[in-house]
């Protein structure tokens, strides 16, 4: 039988299980076609944010020597209510929408905007490294956590993921929290606060000097996350971090995730990364007898 | 070690250039960025001030490369006060380039839209047929006549200046004098880089005569490489896809000529 790249997150139903990670190039209608049709199963908008940002000043992204980037974008986005305006045509892509607040109120206002938009789910994002007052400080604050989750639920039917990261609690207990509050998926991990000197000219590279470490560095702490995650709760987990080759999307998936996120990747290679990804897994089920990528998902605890 | 290219190699001012009152040209040692293509760019780091995506000027020294800039917001003008012997930081280069045609070629450049169109002319061949066109406000910032007709002494050619107030050269537009040029010649390829109304105009007046012509694109830019997506015009990235493109292509792009994105990324009209 013929493997199948379908999958589901949940209630979430996909066709191929490599999306665009938040942050990366989610910024244009236009832009978010070529990539579907380049291959990606999914798309996540930058996170968004109930007033335009316009983030920090450059340099904002840097790779880092030995492998992996680091940005300080600083979460600059157009807000919601334009960002919804320009998804309101879309017919084909599946795009998971994330938000960044600080209150409650800011998630359910921004949520509303997108009521006549096609929104596969949203993806709150409660761990951003390198912005004050949002991401990683909402998600280290439990209470906060639920009041925005419950929220976000109480005002929309449509799927509800948190993407958890590193911080200075142990991100478990968000995940705790999020799963008790009723959400849907969980995304893990985010980037990891970092930062990159220059040694000729003795500063940091970063405007922000702090930012978010990316890619392949980051993928074996991201996938001891998805494994930790997976081998507690029962929920579905959409695993992010460095993936780079379909290999990377296996480990993901044999963690317990049914589904990975990629970024970082696409500055080295560029979007053709999506069908490389996507033909290697096909290959590998095919030469291991899955039909569905369900049949991965989590093997690895078993052994 | 391999040079990490999305890395900034920090390089010094050696020389600096004053091309116009508001315009320098700042030269330093770099055998990379000596050998980029027209077309390329660079992101350059001025430390404590910004980084900003900057073409890449030619020397007339070996191992040498520059940035022209023109002092205009606080990133370029920050770029612009760099001394004689300060630190820069310099990644890439990124981006394509332009698809030289033999025979009988158009170039028109307006500011430092100039810089690619002056390396563009180092790939000519001696039997071409070149016509430069240089565009300006005034006679105060003309720049680049003189090392393009330098550029240009083994072939065919000639350099055409245009101010919008008549001080100096052909009085008007840039773009009257190349709807008036694809009037009444035939052109194998025309190449523009500037302010994007004027690319617009160029690229119209050259495809409606069914000349091959490409354009080089400028954008706000954060990471170079298709990460960010702050440089998107449509579909396409100009850190990416460009920032040479096809003008048939571009016409159909429903921004060129339109639209940029600010820094939040929301759409924003051009000014006529």
């Amino acid at each position: 039988m013929e493997s199948s790249l379908a999958t589901s997150i949940g209630k979430i139903q996909l066709e191929r299980p490599i999306m665009l990670a938040s942050g990366i190039l989610g910024i244009s209608l236009d832009v978010f076609n070529r990539l579907y049709h380049s291959g990606a199963g999914a798309v996540v908008t930058k996170s968004l944010s109930k007033e335009p940002w316009e983030g920090y000043s450059n340099p904002t992204i840097c790779s880092v020597k030995g492998g992996g980037w680091i940005n300080a974008v600083g979460l600059s986005n157009p807000g919601a209510s334009y960002f919804s305006k320009m998804i309101e045509t879309n017919k084909d892509v599946p795009i998971l929408v994330s938000l960044v607040g600080s209150i409650p109120e800011d998630f359910e206002f921004m949520v509303k905007q997108f009521e006549n938009c096609k929104v596969t789910a949203y993806e709150l994002n409660l761990s951003c490294p390198h912005v004050a007052k949002v991401g990683l400080e909402v998600g280290d604050d439990p209470e906060l956590v639920k009041k925005i989750i419950t929220t976000v639920k109480n005002t929309t039917n449509i799927p509800v993921i948190a993407k958890v990261g590193l911080g200075t609690t142990n991100y478990l207990n968000t995940v705790d929290i999020s799963v008790e509050s009723g959400i849907d998926a969980i995304t893990a991990i985010n980037t990891i606060r970092a930062m990159v000197i220059d040694v000729e000219t003795k500063r940091p590279i970063l405007s922000n000097k702090f930012g978010g470490l990316s890619g392949k560095p980051i993928k074996p702490i991201a996938l001891r996350c998805v494994y930790e995650i997976s081998s507690k709760y029962d929920i579905p987990i959409i695993g992010c971090g460095g993936v780079s080759t379909w290999e990377d999307a296996i480990e993901f998936f044999l963690a317990g995730a049914s589904s990975v996120q990629l970024g970082s990747i696409i500055g080295d290679n560029w979007i053709g990364v999506f069908n490389e990804i996507n033909n290697g897994i096909k290959k590998y089920m095919n030469d291991n007898g899955f039909s569905k990528i369900e049949e991965m998902v989590g093997l690895a605890k078993k052994s | 070690m391999q040079r990490n290219h999305n890395y900034p190699k920090v390089c010094l001012i050696e020389k600096v250039i004053n091309e116009t009152h508001t315009v320098r040209t700042l030269v330093f040692s770099d055998e990379v960025m000596s050998n980029v293509l027209p077309g390329q760019f660079a992101m350059v780091w001025i430390p404590g001030i910004n980084e900003i995506p900057m073409s890449v000027m030619i020397t007339n020294e070996s191992g040498k490369a520059a940035f022209t800039v023109r002092k205009h917001g606080p990133s370029s003008t920050g770029l612009f006060n760099v001394k004689v012997g300060q630190q820069i930081g310099i990644r890439g280069p990124y981006g394509n380039s332009f698809d030289l045609k033999q025979g009988k070629l158009l170039l028109v450049g307006g500011g430092t839209g100039l810089v690619p169109m002056m390396r563009l002319l180092t790939f000519v061949t001696p039997d071409d047929d070149v016509t430069v066109l240089i565009g300006a406000k005034s006679k105060e910032e003309v720049f680049f006549e003189d090392l393009a007709n330098n550029l240009l002494k083994k072939n065919k050619h000639q350099v055409i200046v245009t101010t919008d107030d008549g001080s100096y050269g052909e009085k008007g537009f840039v773009t009257d004098m190349v709807e008036k040029l694809v009037n009444h010649h035939h052109y194998d390829g025309v190449y523009t880089c500037g302010p994007e109304i004027m690319m617009f105009k160029t690229v119209q007046s050259a495809y409606s005569k069914g000349f091959f012509v490409q354009a080089s694109l400028e954008r706000m830019m954060k990471c170079g490489v298709g990460l960010c997506g702050s440089c998107c015009v449509g579909e396409d990235l100009v850190c990416r896809d460009g920032t040479v493109f096809d003008g048939e292509h571009l016409l159909s792009n429903k921004e060129f000529g339109h639209y940029y994105r600010n820094k939040a990324g929301i759409l924003e009209n051009y000014k006529i």
